[in-house]
């Protein structure tokens, strides 16, 4: 499990608007690759193109190439359904589903597909997701209490357990503790580290701090000024990022003299 | 940074009473209150202007001729002026203006309840006796004539027959309005939120179905007749032989599915709407597909307020006369055939006993009859949203435990 990703020049629009322009990038396999910039730079928007949850939205397209070790996901006859089973993704606030139990909500990503499976795989599927979400022991008593009663720290954790129960090659996380007090997010950031060694991580974060703690790469993107594209601007280790940038403008960012 | 916060603003701090205010006045249109407190009225001096203006509304009606209904509005009137003008004189005109229009709001919402009190108090009181009359409910109108009324009229005897076949008609002819317009109406709904992202397609179906709203119910009830005359002609031309008179149940639930429709259409769209685009994402994100997600995600998520909005539905056409007078006739007997023969429905039930009483010149036990299954059907209409808010409360999604 776990693949590498590569964009080539990728541009992404929302109807006319060019929203990222010419992105190049490679994110190795079972690494932490961080998004750092300020609001509206469009580290979100790249990392919705990364498993074409962007062009859900009406009008949203994209042009280059996205690799996902050698096979195109952009490319004419790519299913993007199949793309999404392949590339993961945790968003910015827990949205466990509300009409499902903690158990169903694990199992989602099967029973929403219409999966058969026996019970006792069901079992061992939620059993080995929610302890690999560090969440077994919080919720094995109660897995048929609706998933929406747990704390936000706890669905967030159940998101993650969603997400990786399908067993994904890659995940992508959207501000993942941006709703969450700060022991949530260290039990996030702790769950990042051990996914690691499985998966292929890529995370939007706000807080500089955490991409500094849990990422062993950073990418930084900026934008010129409103209507106008974004850009990634510097893509390194995380210790050159924050220590030792070479371009100006990330020195300034990470320094917190802007944005 | 922390030596201007150790020194406090001066503005800030000092209180409208303190030196600044004296070189610095505020501003003319901002007065500060001099004290957080202001004068106010004990709690029971709207009790006194109460029981003043009963007494004063009453001495009031007395001088024209003593009427209840003109003794409750001289003292709501009389009420409202005096509790203006105390609350003006003692504690102050904003109050006043404050106090005026909650009682004017209060006011309004009383006079929009009293239809509807005076219908089902009028209701209840004069359909009781019919509804308590032996077999009202288990027995119809078969041979029941001018004869048995007059006896029953002129001799005190029971009065005779029931609405068992209206209640069976009704039942009949809503279920299947609801079978037809339930899957129209939520496939429609799911189109416009789901797929339709806003084209002129989609625009010209809220449109249409706005307009759907809008027709009368006659007009509807005459689209069903000649839309089932004209398929029964063309299928019998066909040599299908169906039957060749279009005045049947399954017509009438045709007539009433054209006005259930809309009604459906405009609040399971409202209900898909509110579910969270995050949801829909979740299940995006999973690798499930976009039909599998409305199935399973959306659809699960809104059914509490889909299931009201039906029952909503259902409420609205059952008390429809017009289309179904004209699409399934009427009759005295039971029929559980919604494709062949006559069927009556309750509304059509009152609305015949009224108009043509079975004893034209010994019509109370037939108004008897009207009003009592009038009260069956508001009993019928105000379960149904009973129903409606029970579903939603049952079927919604759960948030224990935070």
């Amino acid at each position: 499990m776990s693949k590498s990703i590569t964009a080539k020049d990728l541009n992404v629009y929302y109807g006319d608007f060019l929203a990222v322009e010419g992105v190049n990038i490679e994110i190795a396999a079972r690494s932490v690759t961080a998004f750092i910039g300020p609001s509206g730079c469009g580290k979100t928007t790249f990392l919705r193109s990364l498993n074409r949850m962007h062009e859900v939205l009406p009008g949203a397209r994209v042009e280059g190439q996205l690799l996902l070790d050698d096979d195109d996901i952009y490319a004419p006859g790519v299913d993007p359904v199949s793309v999404r089973a392949m590339v993961g993704m945790v968003f910015q606030r827990p949205n466990p589903f509300p009409t499902m139990s903690i158990r169903e909500n694990v199992l989602a990503g099967y029973k929403l597909n219409g999966a058969r499976m026996s019970r006792s795989d069901a079992d061992g599927i939620v059993e080995s997701a929610l302890r690999g979400a560090n969440l077994w022991n919080e919720v094995k008593d109660r897995l048929d209490r609706p998933g929406s009663g747990l704390s936000g720290g706890q669905q967030q954790r159940l998101c993650i357990a969603r997400t990786v129960a399908v067993k994904p090659e890659v995940i992508l996380m959207d501000e993942p503790c941006s709703a969450l007090d700060p022991i949530s997010t260290l039990a996030i950031e702790d769950l990042i580290a051990e996914l690691q060694q499985e998966y292929t991580i890529v995370i939007v974060t706000h807080n500089m701090q955490q991409a500094a703690r849990v990422s062993q790469n950073t990418a930084f993107f900026n934008i010129a000024g409103s209507g106008k594209p974004g850009r990634m601007i510097e893509y390194a280790e995380t210790s050159t990022i924050f220590n030792n940038p070479s371009n100006q403008q990330t020195e300034r960012y990470v320094s917190g003299k802007f944005g | 940074m922390t030596q201007t916060q150790q020194q406090p603003m001066p503005t800030s701090v000092q209180g409208p009473a303190g030196p600044a205010n004296q070189h610095a006045p505020a501003p003319a249109s901002t007065p500060r209150p001099r004290s957080l407190t202001q004068r106010h009225m004990p709690w029971w001096v709207s009790l006194v202007i109460l029981a003043v203006s009963a007494v004063l509304g009453a001495a009031l009606s007395a001088l024209m001729t003593f009427n209840m209904a003109i003794w409750f509005i001289l003292t709501a009137v009389l009420y409202v002026i005096i509790s203006y003008g105390v609350t003006r004189a003692k504690v102050s005109r904003r109050k006043a203006t404050d106090t005026l229009w909650k009682h004017l709001v209060y006011l309004a919402f009383i006079i929009a309840l009293l239809p509807l009190v005076s219908v089902i108090w009028s209701v209840t009181s004069i359909g009781i006796p019919g509804l308590l009359e032996p077999g009202f409910l288990a027995s119809d109108m078969r041979g029941i004539d001018g004869t048995i009324d007059r006896r029953s009229q002129e001799e005190g005897e029971p009065v005779l027959g029931g609405i068992r076949h209206a209640l069976v008609g009704s039942l009949l002819i809503t279920l299947s309005a609801t079978f037809i317009s339930v899957p129209i109406g939520l496939m429609t709904s799911i189109y416009l939120v789901e797929y339709a992202r806003g084209g002129p397609l989609a625009r010209a179906i809220t449109f249409f179905v706005d307009v759907m709203t809008g027709i009368p119910s006659i007009v509807a009830g005459l689209f069903g007749a000649a839309a089932v005359g004209w398929f029964l002609g063309v299928g019998n031309s066909l040599g299908l032989g169906l039957p060749t008179r279009s005045t049947m149940g399954i017509t009438a639930a045709i007539a009433l599915s054209v006005l259930m429709i809309p009604v459906v259409v405009r609040t399971t769209e409202e209900m898909l709407r509110v579910v969270p685009n995050e949801l829909r994402e979740a299940s995006y994100a999973l690798g499930v597909r976009k039909w599998r997600t409305i199935l399973k995600v959306v659809i699960p998520t809104a059914i509490s307020g889909i299931a009201a909005g039906v029952t909503l539905a259902i409420a609205r056409v059952i008390g429809e006369t017009a289309p179904i007078l004209v699409t399934a006739g009427f009759i005295v007997s039971n029929n559980w055939n919604m494709f062949q023969g006559w069927m009556t429905a309750l509304p059509v039930f009152i609305f015949r006993q009224f108009q043509n009483p079975t004893s034209p010149n010994f019509s109370d036990p037939s108004h008897q009859r009207a009003w009592a299954a009038a009260l069956v059907l508001i009993i019928i209409v105000m379960g149904l949203n009973l129903t409606a808010r029970l579903i939603a409360t049952f079927l919604a999604p759960k948030n224990t435990g935070r």
